[in-house]
Formats: C-alpha cells, structure tokens, sequence
C-alpha cells in the first residue's frame, strides 16, 4: 500500500460499467516524512476520503475491486482503503 | 490507474488472433497538471476512447478484465475517458 494525499476528483460519464457510482480521486504519493513525490494515481473511493485527506491506497487489483464495489473482478487496480491520521517514523511524528 | 493522453493509433496485421477487432492506442501518461509524465505505452481501447481525447488506464492482470478475461492479452487498457481536462479538479 502507499501513503497518499487526495488532490481532487475526475469526472468521466463513458467509463467502464464497473466503475458506475464510484468516486474517481486524483491523488499524490507522499514519502513517510509527508513529502510530495512526482507518482500521481487515479483511485477509487472506498472510505469517503476527501480533498486533502491523506491516505492509504492499496495497489492490488483483486483487493481495490472488492473494497471499492463490494465484488472481485474489475479493471480497477487502485483504492482508497483509509484515512491515515498520523505516522509515526522512528520517534519523530508526522502530523496529517 | 492513470490519467493519460491518446497520442496515436497502432497498426498491427500480424497478431496475436486474441487481439483481432481490438482497438490499440498509444497513451501518454499525464501527471495532475496533465503534463507529460514518463514514456508512452501502448494500450487496449474498452470504451471507444480517441486520438486526442482525454483517458484513465489500468495497469495490470486487472486490464484484461473488460474483456472475456483470459482471452485478451493485456496490461494496459483504457477503462474510461474524461469529460474534459476541466473535469480533472485538484
């Protein structure tokens, strides 16, 4: 899985039928210290994230399709799985 | 999955017969200032996407899955395409 930041949305009415319903975020990875890196993701919305949450996005297909439209089986390789509230790095904490 | 660009057709006579009646399409991933990012890949149209217009890919086994999934060989395939880049909020 990797650390993420929501920086918005798509919307695209000619989509794969799977992806009926579904929130399509545009999102950043973070390193774990919280900073920006050049890896932007589409993902599918399992936990109703929101702009600028930071949060945890699971790259396996068979797991972000379950979690993302209940069943297995779709083209979707990326969900948001969770709202991560802080990280703690080796003592030092990083803040949302 | 990616944001990406459809930069171009492929044409392809001689070819796996899986792939006969697909539609290849050479993407350009896009970052979320929807710049360039990367190289650019080849994939598997679904949804009837075309050059110029605006997409979002899946990578891998999961790319086969809009198609009678182990009959398309796959790892690339557009599952969708964007309104317009003012569709695109961040």
């Amino acid at each position: 899985m990797i650390i993420a930041r929501v920086l918005g949305n798509i919307v695209a009415t000619k989509k794969n039928k799977r992806y009926e319903n579904a929130r399509v975020m545009l999102c950043q990875q973070l390193t774990p210290e919280g900073d920006e890196t050049a890896y932007t993701v589409l993902a599918l919305d399992a936990v109703d994230a929101g702009v600028g949450d930071t949060v945890l996005i699971v790259q396996e297909g068979w797991s972000a399709s379950t979690v993302a439209t209940g069943k297995p089986g779709a083209a979707i390789d990326s969900a948001i799985v969770g709202v991560i509230d802080h990280i703690d790095l080796l003592g030092q904490e990083r803040a949302q | 999955m990616q944001l990406a660009r459809v930069i171009g057709t492929v044409v392809a006579t001689v070819k796996n017969e899986s792939l006969v009646g697909r539609t290849l399409l050479v993407v350009q991933t896009l970052n979320k200032d929807l710049e360039p990012i990367g190289k650019p890949s080849v994939a598997v149209d679904s949804v009837g996407a075309g050059v110029g217009e605006l997409v979002f890919w899946c990578r891998g086994k999961e790319a086969s899955f809009p198609f009678k999934r182990e009959d398309t060989p796959t790892d690339c395939t557009i599952i969708g395409i964007v309104d317009s880049d003012a569709h695109v909020t961040c």
